[in-house]
């Protein structure tokens, strides 16, 4: 057994999913540990809020100011001023003076201004522009002149009806966010409902891995039960247990799944009692393998050894059936969970997962993105980390799989 | 070694009358086991010769209890076999014991050695025995197959070579003393010079503590060596029967005599000319 | 002394684990098969028979690897030689190899013709299907097989027709050499004459030059080659003609193999078998001495750190074997058993 434990980890199939999932695991417990918080409150109003560090506006006017003089501040600050369309108008406006512009490159915004500063003038004088047009330039300039003087703002306070000032902004105020009380970390942004969408995604991970977990314990143990039975026992048991299995296997489980939820009303289904329904069609698969690893085992020698010394049946299964065929019954387990991580997802997308208003599960939040159209809008972080959690995480199972296939399957040992 | 007791007319142990046994039914049925009779005695040496299909395989599995039998009755001790329940079918076992072909299938492998041996022991009534007791038997059943238990205790049977674990199949026969031993083929798969030992072990066993042997085999020149009656099967029947030394020297059925004949030998010519292709499609 | 037709010199192949440890599976083999004859590879399982066969290929796919020797095959040296010109030009048709189990491992989806077609294809693309089926139901019908054959599928054979056919199929070029790997184990003993009389006979009608014929079973060894080496441990611990390895073996491993055979014929019952006790030594870490050594009756302490070299012996000095003791001294003690 130890020996067992120690080959698998030579082979880097399984340590590498083995890290992946560990860690997937781990972030699942700790996070919430670290930033507790009910997953699914509704943060932001509106949808949709873009991944980034977001400083309270309110505090930040009170928060102690410490005075920089960046020599790239300014530059920073009027290239970001200038937009599209200003560059377009400026640029409409020495056209029609025929002015030649192209010593200078249009998209660096310093030199631009350099130029406007230099012509404005003379542009405003001989170009012939509507009256309207001309309105909206010099507003554009005056703007732009505000801006390299260096305007300030005041910030001011009602008291008793009398207006106070409390203080002056200017550009060389910065204030450190450290210092800002209210300052929030969006990593992924909000999702459809303004919801944390990491502090979501690491709550449905983790409801998911516990359906994956709950239908694979019992895809594995009634498959395990019924296969022992079928295989050992053969006869009449194994004639009505194959029966069944062979009429449950041809049927699509998505088939069966989409059925059983649909008959279902929405308000009871919970996490649980979709894990128990993926679980109870599921087991098809494992019964057959487990039937035919035991049909061999059934014939080797040391069974009927066991036997003809007289054991039960209860101790001839557990001691000389169950241990030869555990590493491939942990295998089956794996694959299990993996599929139905992916049997739950497949199932909410179609709105037949659990209900919608309590728990987040993995594939309901891809069910909420498609609904809200993120993916037609390119609001990645409301999908996006969701396929990548539930690749990760059917990609760590297979991958540990495999790897155990490598160290028990000596047919692929090389 | 080559003046040997004469067993072979000692009281009944084990009697077939028309044990028959039909697999399938219908146009697919087969009879492996048709009609066949025998009589073992206590202590004699039997070998059940016959080529891979003959049923020998079937007829091992209806002695030992394993396998129902269509039609005829087994007597065990003169008295007609009776393993109609789970007890009376552990009691039978205690009387029959085998040694299979393939030493490496027949061993739990995540048991230990001193386990199997605990086992035997168990199952003789002695599990309440002082635990010294019983580590007195274990070594004296290993010493009797040449193995050193005091090495074995904690290793696992497939640490053991082929032959090692087939002399330890013996060393649980020895803790066992069953009445009759149905070894079947234990030697197949074991190299030449390990089949020797194998084989004097089995008659020392024989000598010892007077049990019946039933040896399967394929190979006429092993079942000369080491049995007292060879019977010699052909699709399911005995063709011929009798004291080794008859069977072999002077065979009567044309079945054994095209056996004997066409196994390669070393003192006698091995004639190729004869040989007629059977081209049957 | 007949022409030489495959000489074998030196070979050492080895395999590599995976966890990179070498077996040195074959170490230092060398012999030599004349026009006409056949030489037997007796030994235990493990000792590296039906690696030795693989190794006489030419031929290597992992985990087996060639280490250093020649092997030439009517004066041509192919040991050096690239693998993809090893398969297209020598195997099949300078020497073909039966492996064990041959005759289970044949695609139970295509006909026997079709096999026919791969083996001459692999060598000449241009011939037509129709001149192979002329040719093929000509060599069956030499070889004593029925040309109906080459159009049923493999599993349609009995055992016998099987391994006949895998024969035939292995030799419709007519190589030099055949290597057989237990070809007759998995038969009942009639068809297993059958095998061997087609062997026989395709010697005798020159359609291979030369054998190797590998088993474990000493009396059929004794049958049907001419010479038998007896190999251990990697290396040929004796050789000889199969009369004088079968009825005077020296070496002491060789002694306890002859002395445990067992024929159905008069003096076997009773007789008294020699044992070997032990297991052959792990080939990745091969003793210093004389391999044999640890379960040699006869070993003395020099035995086990000094490596024993070959020694001719015989008249005209045709023997070989590997022992520290003189022949003298080893006729000696076996005599005062």
């Amino acid at each position: 057994m130890k020996n067992t434990i120690k080959q698998l980890f030579h082979s880097s199939k399984f340590v590498i999913g083995f890290v992946i999932f560990v860690a997937i695991l781990l972030t699942i417990i700790i996070y919430p540990l670290v930033s507790p918080g009910n997953p699914l409150e509704m943060v932001g109003v509106g949808t949709f809020a873009r991944p980034g560090t977001y400083v309270s506006l309110y505090d930040a006017v009170t928060t102690e100011k410490d005075t920089f003089k960046f020599s790239d501040a300014d530059e920073k600050r009027l290239a970001n001023a200038i937009s599209d369309s200003d560059r377009e108008a400026m640029l409409a406006l020495f056209d029609a003076a025929a002015m030649d512009y192209s010593s200078i490159d249009v998209n660096d915004s310093n030199a631009l201004i350099e130029f406007w500063d230099a012509n404005y003038q003379t542009a405003m004088d001989t170009a012939k522009l509507k009256k309207s047009q001309k309105r909206d330039l010099r507003l554009l300039d005056s703007r732009i002149q505000a801006l390299k003087a260096g305007e300030t703002f005041k910030v001011v306070e009602e008291v008793d009806g009398e207006t106070v000032e409390i203080s002056t902004i200017t550009k060389t105020d910065y204030v450190n966010t450290n210092k800002v009380i209210n300052v929030r970390n969006l990593p992924l942004g909000t999702d459809n409902f303004g919801r944390d969408t990491l502090r979501e995604l690491i709550a449905a991970a983790g409801v998911s891995l516990r359906i994956g977990l709950i239908a694979g314990i019992i895809a594995t143990f009634v498959g395990l039960l019924l296969g022992l039975l079928a295989g050992y026992l053969g006869g009449v048991v194994d004639n009505i247990i194959t029966f069944f299995t062979n009429v449950l296997s041809v049927i699509p489980s998505i088939v069966l799944l989409i059925l059983i939820n649909y008959s279902i009303s929405q308000e009871l289904r919970g996490p649980t009692l979709c894990a128990l329904i993926i679980g109870a069609t599921s087991w098809t698969w494992t019964t057959r393998s487990v039937r035919s690893q035991v049909i061999s085992l059934r014939n080797r020698d040391h069974v009927n050894l066991s036997k003809l010394s007289g054991h039960s049946l209860m101790r001839i299964i557990l001691t000389d059936i169950l241990p030869y065929i555990a590493s491939y019954v942990v295998m089956a387990f794996i694959l299990q969970v993996s599929s139905g991580i992916l049997a739950e997802a497949q199932l909410s997308m179609l709105g037949l997962g659990p209900k919608t208003t309590t728990t987040p599960t993995l594939g309901l939040m891809m069910n909420w993105a498609t609904l809200y159209s993120a993916h037609t809008t390119g609001r990645w972080w409301a999908y996006f980390p969701v396929i990548l959690t539930i690749t990760f995480i059917t990609f760590s199972l297979n991958f540990m799989n495999t790897g155990m296939d490598q160290v028990f399957n000596p047919a692929l040992r090389d | 070694m080559s003046e040997r007791k004469d067993y072979t007319n000692g009281p009944l142990c084990l009697s077939g009358r028309n044990l028959t046994r039909v697999f399938g039914t219908g146009a697919k049925q087969n009879v492996a086991v048709d009609h066949v009779n025998f009589d073992f005695h206590e202590g004699e040496f039997v070998s059940i010769v016959g080529e891979s299909g003959s049923g020998k395989t079937t007829l091992s599995k209806m002695l030992l209890g394993l396998l129902n039998i269509s039609e005829g009755e087994i007597l065990y001790q003169g008295k007609p076999r009776d393993i109609s329940n789970r007890k009376k079918l552990n009691e039978y076992w205690k009387g029959i014991q085998p040694i299979f072909q393939d030493p490496f299938s027949s061993y739990n492998i995540f048991h230990k050695i001193d386990a199997v041996l605990l086992d035997c022991i168990a199952m003789r009534g002695g599990k309440h025995l002082p635990y010294e007791k019983k580590v007195e038997m274990m070594t004296e059943a290993c010493s009797f197959v040449n193995l050193k238990f005091a090495e074995l205790t904690n290793k696992y049977p497939f640490e053991l070579s082929g032959g090692q674990m087939q002399r330890l199949m013996i060393a649980r026969i020895f803790l066992l003393k069953p009445k009759i031993l149905l070894a079947d083929e234990p030697t197949s798969m074991v190299d030449a010079c390990s089949r020797a030992t194998i084989l004097d072990m089995l008659l020392n066993l024989r000598d010892e503590t007077g049990m019946t042997i039933i040896f399967i085999t394929h190979d006429i020149g092993l079942a000369y060596y080491i049995s007292d009656t060879i019977y010699i099967m052909e699709h399911g029947k005995f063709v011929e029967s009798g004291k080794a030394d008859e069977v072999i020297l002077n065979p009567q059925a044309a079945y054994t005599k095209r056996l004997i004949s066409d196994v390669p030998k070393i003192h006698e010519e091995w004639d190729l000319s004869t040989v007629e292709m059977n081209n049957t499609l | 002394m007949g022409k030489v037709i495959l000489e074998v010199k030196n070979l050492k192949t080895k395999y590599i684990t995976r966890f990179h440890e070498d077996v040195y599976s074959v170490d230092g083999v060398s012999l030599k098969i004349e026009e006409g004859k056949s030489l037997g590879i007796a030994g235990e399982s493990g000792c590296g028979k039906s690696t030795l066969a693989l190794s006489m290929m030419g031929y290597y796919f992992p985990p087996l690897h060639y280490t250093s020797g020649d092997i030439i095959i009517d004066g041509v040296n192919i040991s050096g030689m690239d693998p993809d010109k090893v398969r297209t030009t020598i195997l099949g048709s300078e020497i073909a190899y039966i492996p064990q189990a041959a005759m289970n491992a044949l695609n139970p989806t295509m006909k026997i013709i079709r096999f026919i077609e791969d083996v001459i294809h692999a060598h000449d693309k241009s011939v037509s299907k129709q001149e192979i089926r002329s040719r093929a139901e000509a060599y069956f019908k030499e070889v004593g097989l029925p040309p109906e054959v080459l159009d049923r599928h493999a599993v349609e054979l009995s055992g016998g027709m099987k391994q006949r056919t895998v024969i035939a199929v292995s030799t419709i070029l007519s190589p030099k050499v055949l290597i057989a790997d237990e070809p007759s184990s998995a038969l009942d003993v009639t068809s297993q004459k059958m095998v061997i009389k087609m062997m026989k006979d395709l010697m005798k009608n020159g359609h291979i030059r030369a054998m190797m014929f590998i088993t474990h079973e000493l009396p059929l060894l004794y049958n049907v080659t001419d010479d038998i080496a007896v190999m251990y441990a990697g290396q040929l611990v004796e050789y000889g003609s199969a009369h004088e390895m079968v009825f005077d073996p020296i070496h002491p491993y060789s002694h306890g193999l002859m002395g445990s055979i067992l024929v159905p014929e008069e003096g076997t019952r009773g007789a008294n078998l020699t044992a070997i006790p032990g297991t052959p030594p792990n080939l990745k870490k091969p003793p210093v001495g004389c391999r044999f050594a640890e379960r040699c009756k006869y070993a003395k302490p020099q035995c086990f750190y000094t490596a024993p070299a070959e020694r001719m012996f015989g008249e005209n000095g045709t023997r070989m074997y590997r022992c520290l003791m003189d022949e003298e001294e080893l006729r000696e003690v076996y005599a005062n058993e």
